[in-house]
């Protein structure tokens, strides 16, 4: 059952604290089931953080004045871009860079946490505490340090970096600009509005500013990282975040085949939705995706990676979901991949489809990281269900499969 | 018998807009705002929000009338979308109140935590636990701030904004800078085109002049510095331009499949004929020089609504007032209308109301509407000084009775961002 318009994966770039490229995402996820490398627990704490293995930037991006001029999330994301087009046989391709259209996730507003930190100290001593902080905003902050915190300027910097030229868009609002950025290009690739794309995110965990807002909502997990589930079975629990870069090359079936590239997999339905998160809610629009989707489920029942997070309400809603799944025979095995890259917000949903559609072409799955009973051993599923569930709002599931 | 279904050249949906609503520093409202406008009015003026010492720029287009002290960005932003998007939805009379039958697009500032918050969490905090942001950490824990903790979420204004007004779906919170406004509304019109979506919620918001964002655009020195005289200190296309002028503002509109729109007796009050976007790979804030972007994305606007030169008869400029924007449309402009584009009147909105940043392309898109409906053009004020480099009509300083059928709106952004509408009047 294959048609013209149907959405491929044709590239992936995927970078995380469990290392660089598909090969190291697979060798720890599906054959060690373990973290390369320690959890960073000492720089931020009270809280843990998965962080990036060390990149070698000038390898995607050649320009030192292009990386001087960019965050940290940036450069990732830039970095991961440039890997998802080289996997994708389009780098250096100027006429398809060109025409490509492009959905980016993002937050942003990454700061200089020493300046903050003089000013918020002067403040506190100043006689004119406003003209105090005026006049050291106006001196102190650096010039380009906007264009580093603008949110659409990762979108900006991959244009200038690796010349992808057809549209821009630039969505934030944590997990479900991913999936949303996700889903509105398979959705114009279906309907034939564009015909390659590129897709994705980055997150720097590694923030203190960022840490600070997340621990408003009291989102964050203290202390020694445990798994999803019992991070989730956990008083409040909470989410370990992850830096991350998720890039996706989607292309049209009638696109990778004029220029004879193969992929990795079919993406074949993307869903978003969202609930104000009372009791039940979450689990009620995601139940609803799973039964719309399941009209396209083959006869084994379908994998599952969880984008759980270890924030306990949601995550025992997510859980009771699919174990009564389980029950049903309906899914097979689940498997919460945040126990070991974390959540990488933004990037979370792309990680999710990168990983599903890395299964898919490997022939495999993960193996369990969780000993509580909901990760099972199981046989390689022939479909995957990817799913994200915000930490705020927002929940997405997609469905990967093989391409032909 | 079964309706005929209307199709545009290419065979896709027609999208009509069937309401409309704005609030910007002129007031709040269509009719304020178009009044306002037309009467050549400027918005700007002194900035009293937050004290100014020390700062190059001292003025702006904030709206003021809404909250009388200052407020978080974001609340600001939220409460100038639910108006503007009200007046919209009103106007259109689909759906009931609190139960809009479609998707939401929405155009929202970047948040953060904003320095009042940062003074509050920082105040009173033990030197011992860290360096600043540890200290700041520490008390958020223990402080439990729901509202604080939502607001500093980007998704959180149009996930609010869609409770309020019960759209279907994930709404998406777009940003492509000063373009995302425009960027909203190509969403949109994709999403009925390729029939997601009978109906779409198209806003563009922004309440965010802050003492941080001014410094941040004043240090790329894009602003202008005419403090003196706020009124005239936004001059699109004038020699002495000097910058643009920060403002506030919200636009929305109701986009509908024409015949769901026709089908409900709904009145029509345009359409969205043509849509275009190219990115620029050139520079983080400058345009490529031989505006070949710019170009492209006036270029597939016209193909996108497959129409000519010929037919448009108003463009609703970007018109910043930057030294480098107005110059690099007009080129652009007429190296795809040659000629011909001296005879095409050119204005721009921002000359009275500011540059509104991430709800410009909406805003300036319910003004395209409204100079389709009344046949009357809004003026480019402060043009006293024309730059002879730019030798377009660009309605000087008192608007103008035309009928205006077709409008070409422009909008530009940091990033690379080029988006360009066509909005035209109802098919006959």
């Amino acid at each position: 059952m294959s048609a013209p318009n149907d959405v491929l994966v044709t590239g992936i770039g995927l970078v995380s604290s469990l290392g660089e490229g598909l090969d190291a995402h697979w060798h720890a996820m599906a054959e060690t089931g373990a973290r390369p490398h320690p959890a960073e627990t000492g720089k931020f704490k009270p809280f843990p953080v998965f962080p990036m293995v060390p990149l070698e930037l000038d390898k995607q991006i050649p320009r030192r004045a292009d990386i001087r001029q960019m965050e940290t999330w940036q450069r990732l994301g830039t970095y991961t871009a440039g890997l998802a087009l080289d996997d994708a046989g389009l780098t250096g391709d100027a006429e398809r860079l060109a025409r490509m259209d492009m959905v980016v996730a993002a937050g942003g507003g990454e700061r200089d946490l020493d300046v903050d930190g003089q000013i918020l100290a002067g403040l506190e001593t100043a006689a004119e505490p406003a003209s105090y902080l005026n006049e050291h905003l106006s001196n102190d902050l650096r010039p380009t340090l906007f264009l580093a915190q603008l949110s659409n300027l990762l979108a900006g910097n991959i244009s200038i970096v690796h010349k992808v030229t057809g549209s821009s868009r630039t969505f934030m609002g944590e997990e479900i600009a991913g999936i949303s950025a996700v889903e509105v290009a398979a959705r114009r690739i279906s309907a034939g509005q564009g015909e390659l794309f590129l897709v994705g995110a980055a997150y720097n965990a590694e923030r203190k500013d960022m840490l600070l807002s997340l621990a408003m909502g009291r989102t964050l997990w203290q202390g020694e990282p445990a798994t999803v589930w019992e991070r989730g079975a956990a008083a409040e629990g909470g989410m370990i975040t992850g830096s991350a870069g998720a890039f996706l090359v989607l292309e049209s079936r009638a696109h990778a085949e004029a220029r004879g590239k193969s992929a990795y997999a079919k993406l074949s339905s993307v869903l978003s939705g969202r609930s104000r998160r009372g009791p039940g809610d979450a689990a009620k629009v995601a139940r609803k995706q799973f039964d719309e989707l399941s009209a396209l489920f083959g006869a084994t029942p379908p994998g599952v990676l969880s984008g759980a997070n270890g924030i306990a309400a949601a995550t025992a809603e997510e859980r009771a979901l699919w174990d009564a799944l389980v029950a049903e025979g309906k899914v097979g095995g689940i498997r919460a991949t945040q126990t070991l890259i974390g959540n990488a917000i933004e990037a979370a949903f792309p990680v999710q489809v990168a990983l599903a559609a890395l299964a898919i072409a490997r022939r495999g799955f993960y193996l369990p990281t969780d000993g509580s009973g909901i990760e099972q051993p199981a046989a390689t599923p022939a479909q995957i269900l990817a799913t994200s569930w915000g930490f705020w709002r927002g929940e997405g599931m997609a469905l990967v499969e093989a391409a032909d | 018998m079964a309706m005929a279904k209307t199709r545009d050249h290419l065979g896709r949906p027609v999208v009509a807009v069937t309401g409309m609503g704005v609030v910007s520093s002129l007031g709040q409202g269509i009719d304020d705002n178009w009044a306002a406008l037309t009467a050549g009015k400027s918005g700007i003026h002194r900035i009293t929000r937050f004290p100014t010492l020390h700062m190059r720029t001292t003025i702006a287009g904030t709206v003021d009338f809404l909250y009388p002290d200052e407020v978080r960005s974001p609340v600001l932003s939220e409460r100038l979308a639910h108006l503007a998007a009200a007046e919209a939805v009103e106007q259109s009379g689909i759906g009931a109140p609190g139960d809009f039958p479609g998707m939401l697009f929405m155009a929202v500032p970047p948040v953060e935590i904003e320095w009042p918050a940062r003074r509050d969490f920082f105040a009173g905090t033990d030197p011992e636990t860290g360096d600043a942001y540890d200290r700041m950490i520490q008390r958020v824990l223990s402080l439990n701030d729901p509202d604080t903790y939502e607001f500093a979420l980007y998704g959180c204004v149009a996930d609010r904004t869609a409770d309020h007004f019960g759209t279907r779906g994930a709404p998406i919170s777009l940003s492509t800078a000063c373009a995302s406004g425009a960027s909203a509304i190509q969403l949109g019109v994709e999403a009925i085109r390729r029939g997601d979506t009978d109906a779409a919620l198209v806003v563009g918001t922004d309440g965010s002049v802050r003492i941080e964002g001014l410094v941040r655009f004043s240090l790329l020195s894009a602003l202008s510095t005419s403090n003196d005289d706020p009124e005239k200190a936004s001059r699109p296309f004038s020699k002495d331009r000097d910058g643009f002028v920060m403002a506030e503002g919200a636009g929305a509109l109701v986009l509908e499949d024409y015949d769901a729109a026709r089908a409900r007796g709904a009145k029509i009050l345009g359409v969205i004929r043509g849509i275009a976007e190219k990115a620029d790979d050139f520079h983080r804030t400058r345009s490529k020089p031989d505006g070949s972007p710019v170009i492209a994305a006036i270029q597939q606007a016209l193909d996108d609504g497959g129409v000519s030169t010929a037919d448009v008869d108003y463009i609703n400029a970007h018109g910043t007032g930057t030294p480098e924007n107005d110059k690099m449309e007009a080129m652009s402009l007429e190296a795809v209308f040659g000629e011909a584009l001296k005879g095409i009147p050119i204005s721009s909105n921002k000359s009275m109301i500011g540059h509104t940043l991430t709800a410009a392309g909406a805003i300036e898109a319910v003004f395209s509407l409204k100079t389709i409906a009344e046949g009357l053009i809004p003026p480019t004020i402060n043009y006293h000084n024309p730059d002879p480099a730019i030798p377009l009509d660009v309605v000087p300083n008192v608007a103008r009775a035309q009928p205006v059928s077709m409008v070409l709106s422009n909008s530009f952004g940091f990033g690379g961002q080029n988006a360009c509408l066509l909005i035209a009047a109802e098919p006959a």
